[in-house]
């Protein structure tokens, strides 16, 4: 399960909250205002089990969320959240997918150091001989525009 | 029996003659008629791969889900260390430095490859750019980019990344580069049609080992690379699933 952040990694003036993961259980973490931008050209790609568990990231990934490969693999996704993300956000993207169809959406993710980055996510259900097998998440740099709507619209839905 | 080969139209001229000699290793190789065949435009390849007219093919990534999930194509090899990435490129005198910058109503210049195209379009997007708000301007080869970036008949141009690499360099001096795409997992590959199946252990031992003897290795530089490495079927599924999120 997930662990709580750890103070030694964070990076800068850090809140304090504690989420609640899964609908109930509690992860308390710590977030600062600091944004990594997103880098050109690259894709940040991730892809989980039914339960939404990661069992593969790549490159991108790891060097855009701060953990190391080995703690992200087992992980639930979950381990990204960030608390100005709205949970009707997330309820869309697994009402989706269970459907079969594709989410996608602008997303503000939580570094182990505390910081956050914006990502356009695509997410999709991997099939294979007819049969969901886990998903998987593309991620692409988001416009400017597109960040600001959500830093406007985000806190709206809570 | 005899059997079709054909090549996704995007390959570069300076491989066609690579390619036919390749059509022969081939034959010889597997003791069968292989027909090289190539079409004009990717419409009329995917006419001919719907009529299962095609038995082998060099597919565009942006093919690989029709082929596989719709036709019961098997991925055999890919290009080693080859992916398929694209550039955004501008005249050098051009002032902007971000496709942030990039303003609505500009002409974007791309070839018909498919997947370059698309590679390129998720570029703009992050400069709020889409097919909609731009004019997009077909040309039949890179070079035509060039000469339309040069003459500043289009503001922007797409290229796929080898292609732009291997410019001259009086070239690349009179463009500049605002952002390489280093995705890394999208690749042509090449495939066989289930009429093959039988033989595909077969087929791709023999690709496989092509660079071990002088004959195969020139017949692999003839078409720009040293040998080629072995798609497993999940990887191929994995890029179409990627293909599939990027799409939208
Ligand atoms: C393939 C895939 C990728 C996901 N990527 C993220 C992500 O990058 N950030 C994130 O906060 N949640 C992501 N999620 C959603 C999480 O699984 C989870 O629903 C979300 O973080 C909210 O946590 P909760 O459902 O425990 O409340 C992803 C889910 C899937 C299936």
């Amino acid at each position: 399960m997930l662990q709580d952040m750890q103070l030694e990694n964070i990076v800068g003036e850090y809140k304090e909250v504690t989420l609640n993961l899964y609908g109930s259980i509690p992860r308390k973490i710590y977030y600062t205002d600091i944004e990594t931008p997103y880098p050109d050209g690259k894709l940040i790609v991730s892809t989980t089990d039914k339960a939404g568990i990661i069992t593969h990231v790549n490159q991108s990934f790891v060097e855009m969320s701060g953990y190391r490969e080995e703690e992200l693999i087992n992980a639930p996704h979950s381990i990204l959240r960030h608390p100005d993300m709205p949970a009707v956000a997330f309820k869309d993207l697994w009402d989706t997918v269970n459907k079969g169809a594709k989410w996608q959406g602008i997303v503000k993710n939580l570094r182990k150091d505390g910081g956050y980055y914006w990502v356009k996510a695509t997410v999709i259900p991997n099939i294979r001989n007819g049969q969901v097998v886990g998903y998987t998440s593309v991620r692409r740099k988001p416009s400017r525009t597109k960040v600001n709507e959500c830093i406007q619209l985000y806190p709206t839905l809570f | 029996m005899s059997y079709t080969f054909t090549v996704s139209p995007d390959f570069s001229p300076n491989y066609l003659a690579g390619w036919y000699i390749f059509n022969t290793w081939l034959q010889i190789q597997t003791g069968e008629a292989i027909h090289f065949e190539l079409y004009d435009d990717f419409q009329a390849q995917r006419t001919a791969i719907q009529a299962n007219q095609i038995d082998l093919i060099y597919a565009n990534p942006f093919d690989a889900a029709m082929l596989v999930r719709e036709k019961g194509f098997l991925p055999l090899v890919k290009a080693e260390g080859i992916s398929d990435e694209a550039i955004i490129a501008v005249n050098a005198n051009n002032p902007v430095e971000d496709v942030a910058q990039l303003s609505t109503g500009i002409r974007v210049a791309v070839t018909e490859d498919p997947d370059v195209h698309m590679i390129g379009m998720i570029m703009l997007e992050a400069g709020d750019l889409d097919a909609s708000n731009i004019q997009t301007c077909f040309c039949n080869n890179h070079i035509l980019i060039v000469k339309n970036l040069i003459q500043d008949k289009v503001d922007v141009g797409i290229f796929l990344a080898k292609a732009f690499d291997d410019l001259s360099n009086l070239t690349k001096k009179q463009l500049k580069i605002l952002v390489r795409s280093q995705i890394s997992v999208i690749h042509h590959s090449l495939m066989i049609s289930p009429k093959l199946a039988e033989r595909r252990t077969e087929i791709q031992a023999l690709l496989l080992s092509m660079n071990n003897d002088d004959k195969g290795k020139n017949v692999l530089n003839s078409l720009g690379f040293n040998a080629w490495a072995k798609v497993e079927d999940e990887e191929m599924e994995f890029m179409i699933d990627l293909m599939d999120t990027l799409i939208i």
